[in-house]
């Protein structure tokens, strides 16, 4: 077949206009040739026999006149083992290998195969010769890691094929034909352990999606008691620059309770996922006692990589994290930040000439963003496993203003809603997610009982802690003062968490329970004290000794020490019935 | 041999375009026209109608202007000889120096592949305690200074640069006032810090085309100098001036604006610039401090905005104090926690106070009796104030955290800062003496 063939007739930016003659697709990936480089880049828009074609590398130097060679496939990945711990940019390019090839810098035109070919992976088979298959059913399985990795019918597949052979279990490379199936009409079709998917169509290999319940847990304690979010659902996390949207999405992709995290870095700091990349390998899985890596990919698409490449990245990561979904596992998707890839929508609308819609983004950004955060999800695969993809995506509203597009067309098909305030972060207060503005859809992992009465003490607590500012200390009631001060010791000892103590950081289903369960006897123990000083003194201390309670490992003599300690300093305060 | 070019068609603000053939996106051309000559850059291709942008503005141009195409992208030289010149956002000598033509390099080359990165470990010492305890500066970071117009910003940036161990000083300047020009050449001068300083130097009245190269131009040079293995300081002033001259022409090219007139691409124009702050693999480093000015002090204006979200942190220069609230370096937790045991922990007790501090200030103006606890933070506020904030005081690190301490115990008891009790028993001045007394 020959190659389709166009040429380029206007350049603008990140955006070409190409002549052709033969039948293209939209979204059809194509390589627009400079000198001895071929840039990548994909159709976004056809206009007769001009197409529009966003570049995913820098245009410098292409030519009115130049050749752009169509490839005929969507934008792809491949999927395969030998994904996880892999360090991808946006168009699944393996970062490190790159740097071995070409240094310092990323070399535009460069493009890597994602797998390792020579990599040899020990396979056993599970089906037999004459077993009927479906798309997205196990033909055998590799172990990758600590997983055991499906290899899968491929997801294209349509209708029910007859295996009519089956390689032996021993070692083979991904590109060896590891089975051969043939459908209703006869057609034989290869199967190696590889397979190509277009990035922007969900995969959809199941019987049935469920209703996500059971709670995710991410170790911080506001999040699982308050907030929680379930195995499946989606969340957002809201909040202005310095909030704390970053350092809350490492915690929560270190210790989730995930078997497998896919970190999405779209369009933000290069040097936040450095920490990533950087530390991951040498951090422990507590699951697993394995490296975190081993469970861990990373895309990888910093601010100042082509902006093109941003918006594909998102993509990529959540194709994968539906691969992985397939094979009965439970996947998180974290994506920094949406907004950034919002953006990247709104540079290509505004070089299309589009007409713009709110604050210049796209009018389609809204369904783009819910068809987006839809392909998360628990489902019941055709075995009967369950498998889930979890979507944490942190938006950036410019000023730190919630009523901008994209937090809200985020917040309309979301679960759970973790909104970051200013207020809380420049007060020190982490993790900076505002109590009384958040919300969730999902179960908590403490009784509701407790969480809804605490909730109400915060913002009763929160309520006099304003009339205070008005009315002085001296014009509220001792009864409202200590309910004040209770709210503020939950406030600090509980929804405040120490990212960077060893034990605080990370906070158990279990360690959360027992926990809340004596905050929640503190705050509506009635207490009794002289003057609001004394009052102020005695919350002090508790406060002091619960966050030193907080640093102890569970189970340690220490922790029952502290408890008491505790318990026995409230009942000081009782007051007698 | 390249074809020139007589017949201009259309000259809108600093654009000027012709009909060419065979040309590269972004390759630099020739204007001649009787006026005077100009570089000019190739923005944007539509068939055989080439769009130019004329560095020196098109002012003057004539439609018979000569158009030569060079075949080359825009270029800057590289070399030791740098060292101590001033040149224009345009790269010619603003000094009375030779030109520089050998070792030309790219400008805006790709960014670093994240791989080759490592996390920044080396703390920036600078003699500011609002810097050095609460937001601690890494080598490699990129920081904005946020301040309102007429904060003495450039000063600032001046005394880290004199005082920070660095290598090499890269001053660029955009839209920068003549006097404060003076000023830092003068200042670096009187330091002896010239010979290691390259100055890169746009001033308000340069052409507004040259606004916007000088900070490539400049990150350029310093990228170099990195991969000398050196650690080099970039000083940028004033970031909003160049987010203004991106607007000027994104509008004179009649794109669609997003938020109060800045192009739609203002947030990755500013990244591909920050960004170049770096850490090399086995090479060394470029640190940025930017100066950015908030039009009426509004942090949400999108410059500032949008730099709040590229950096890593930022530092809110206000009545002439390093503000500690929104004041923020991402990195402190990479450094500050080899310092001193009790940093993190003074840096966040002192903060948490200060904050308390502040109420009660609202509280007090409000006319509200002072309960006891009241004038304990009144007293502790003033005492923070005049001895930690003040951009005078010029003290270590270890001192300042002794300082800190001191300050806590002389205004409140242990258990009042609710810092745990390891550390209390370990640092607070004279805790044994206070315990056996109690």
């Amino acid at each position: 077949m020959k190659t389709n063939i166009g040429k380029i007739v206007g350049i603008n930016g990140n955006m070409i206009t190409v002549a052709f003659e033969d039948a293209i697709a939209q979204n059809e990936v194509g390589y627009a040739v400079a000198g001895d480089e071929k840039l990548m880049c994909e159709v976004v828009r056809i206009r007769g026999t001009l197409a529009d074609m966003q570049v995913f590398e820098d245009t410098t130097g292409l030519r009115a006149g130049s050749d752009v060679e169509f490839s005929g496939d969507m934008l792809s990945v491949d999927l395969g083992p030998g994904l996880l711990t892999q360090i991808y940019d946006g168009l699944q390019n393996p970062l490190p290998r790159l740097a071995e090839m070409c240094g310092f810098f990323l070399k535009r035109g460069t493009y890597l195969p994602a797998l390792l070919d020579d990599l040899k992976w020990e396979f056993t088979p599970k089906v037999k010769v004459g077993d009927t298959v479906t798309a997205g059913e196990t033909l055998g399985t590799v172990p990758e890691g600590i997983f055991e990795h499906c290899i899968m019918v491929p997801f294209s597949c349509q209708g029910t094929y007859q295996v009519e052979s089956i390689i032996k279990a021993g070692t083979y490379t991904i590109k060896e034909t590891i089975a051969t199936i043939k459908d209703e009409s006869g057609n034989t079709r290869d199967v190696t352990m590889t397979q190509r998917w277009p990035v922007k169509v969900p995969i959809k290999c199941y019987t049935e999606r469920l209703r996500p319940v059971d709670p995710l847990v991410t170790q911080v304690r506001i999040v699982d008691t308050f907030f929680p979010v379930a195995r499946g659902g989606t969340f957002c996390v809201p909040g202005p620059f310095g909030a704390g949207k970053t350092v809350l999405q490492q915690i929560t992709s270190r210790y989730a309770n995930a078997d497998i995290v896919i970190i999405a870095a779209c369009g933000e700091r290069a040097g936040e996922v450095v920490e990533t990349l950087r530390e991951f390998p040498e951090l422990e899985d507590p699951r697993t006692g394995k490296s975190l890596m081993d469970r861990t990919v990373i895309i990888c698409n910093t601010s100042s990589m082509p902006v093109a490449a941003r918006e594909a990245s998102v993509y990529t990561g959540i194709t994968i994290a539906e691969y992985y979904r397939q094979m009965g596992l439970n996947v998180l998707l974290l994506a920094d930040s949406t907004s950034r890839w919002a953006q990247a929508l709104r540079e290509t609308s505004g070089r299309l000439e589009e007409i713009p819609g709110e604050e210049a983004f796209p009018a389609y950004l809204e369904s783009v963003i819910a068809s987006f955060y839809e392909r998360g999800g628990l489902v019941r695969l055709k075995n009967d496993k369950e498998g889930s993809v979890t979507i944490g995506g942190t938006v950036s509203p410019a000023g730190g203003n919630f009523d901008e597009p994209v937090t809200q067309g985020t917040l309309k098909v979301v679960g759970a809603f973790h909104g970051l305030s200013r207020e809380r972060s420049d007060a020190r207060r982490y993790p900076a997610i505002d109590p009384l503005e958040s919300w969730t859809k999902y179960t908590s992992v403490v009784p509701r009982e407790q969480v809804e009465a605490a909730r109400s003490l915060l913002s009763e607590g929160t309520e006099i802690g304003q009339m205070m500012k008005v009315v002085g200390e001296e014009g509220t009631s001792i009864e409202d003062f200590v309910l004040y001060l209770k709210s503020e010791y939950l406030d600090s000892v509980y929804l405040q968490q120490d990212a960077f103590h060893d034990v605080d950081a990370a906070t158990p289903a279990d360690r959360q329970i027992h926990v809340f369960s004596t905050i929640s006897q503190i705050l509506f123990t009635d207490m009794d004290f002289g003057d609001q000083a004394e009052a102020r003194r005695f919350f002090h201390q508790i406060t002091q000794t619960s966050k030193d309670w907080n640093r102890t490992e569970m189970g340690s003599d220490d922790f029952t020490k502290t408890e008491k300690k505790l318990l026995d300093m409230i009942s000081e305060v009782t007051k007698d019935a | 041999m390249h074809k020139v070019y007589h017949r201009i068609d259309n000259i809108a603000g600093n654009v000027v375009s012709i009909k060419a053939d065979d040309v590269q996106y972004k390759e630099l051309a020739e204007v001649v026209s009787r006026n005077g000559s100009s570089l000019a850059q190739v923005i944007k291709i539509n068939g055989d109608d080439v769009a130019l942008q004329v560095f020196a503005g098109a002012r003057g141009v004539a439609t018979d202007a000569q158009v030569r195409f060079l075949g080359k992208t825009m270029k800057v030289p590289f070399s030791d000889a740098l060292l101590g010149r001033v040149f224009t956002g345009g790269r010619d000598p603003r000094d009375n120096g030779p030109a520089l033509t050998e070792n030309m390099i790219d400008i805006g080359g790709p960014s670093v592949n994240p791989a080759k990165r490592i996390i920044p470990r080396n703390m920036v010492r600078t003699g500011i305690p609002m810097i050095d305890v609460f937001n601690t500066l890494v080598e490699s970071q990129k920081l904005p200074i946020f301040a309102r117009a007429g904060e003495p910003y450039n000063q600032l940036l001046a005394r880290i640069a004199l005082q920070a161990e660095v290598d090499i000083i890269i001053l660029c300047g955009m839209g920068l006032k003549h006097d404060d020009y003076l000023y830092f050449r003068d200042t670096l001068e009187e330091s002896g810090a010239l010979s290691r300083t390259v100055m890169f130097v746009h001033t308000a009245s340069d052409p507004i085309v040259e606004c916007i190269l000088a900070p490539d131009v400049a990150l350029a040079v310093a990228e170099q100098f990195a991969l000398q293995d050196k650690r080099v300081l970039v000083l940028m002033t004033d970031m909003t001036n160049f987010a203004d001259a991106m607007k000027e022409i994104a509008i004179t090219m009649e794109q669609i604006p997003s938020n109060r007139g800045y192009p739609g691409d203002l947030y990755s124009q500013l990244a591909s610039r920050y960004e170049k702050a770096v850490d090399f693999d086995t090479a060394g480093s470029i640190t940025i401090l930017a100066a950015t000015t908030m039009p009426g002090d509004d942090v949400t204006h999108p410059v500032p905005d949008n730099t709040g979200y590229i950096t890593e942190g930022q530092f809110y220069l206000r009545n002439g104090r390093i503000e500690p609230f929104g004041s923020l370096s991402r990195l402190k937790q990479q450094v500050n926690g080899d310092t001193r045991e009790d940093h993190r922990t003074i840096m966040n007790t002192m903060i948490q106070l200060y904050a308390n501090f502040k109420e009660t200030l609202e509280k007090q103006s409000m006319g509200f009796r002072m309960s006891k606890w009241d004038s304990k933070l009144l007293k502790y506020g003033e005492r923070f104030e005049k001895e930690m904030m003040d951009l005078t005081v010029n003290i270590p690190l270890e001192e300042a955290l002794d300082l800190g301490w001191q300050i806590l115990a002389d205004c409140f008891e242990p258990m009042e800062t609710g810092i745990h009790s390891k550390l209390i028993e370990d640092f607070w001045p004279n805790y044994a003496e206070q315990a056996k007394r109690s």
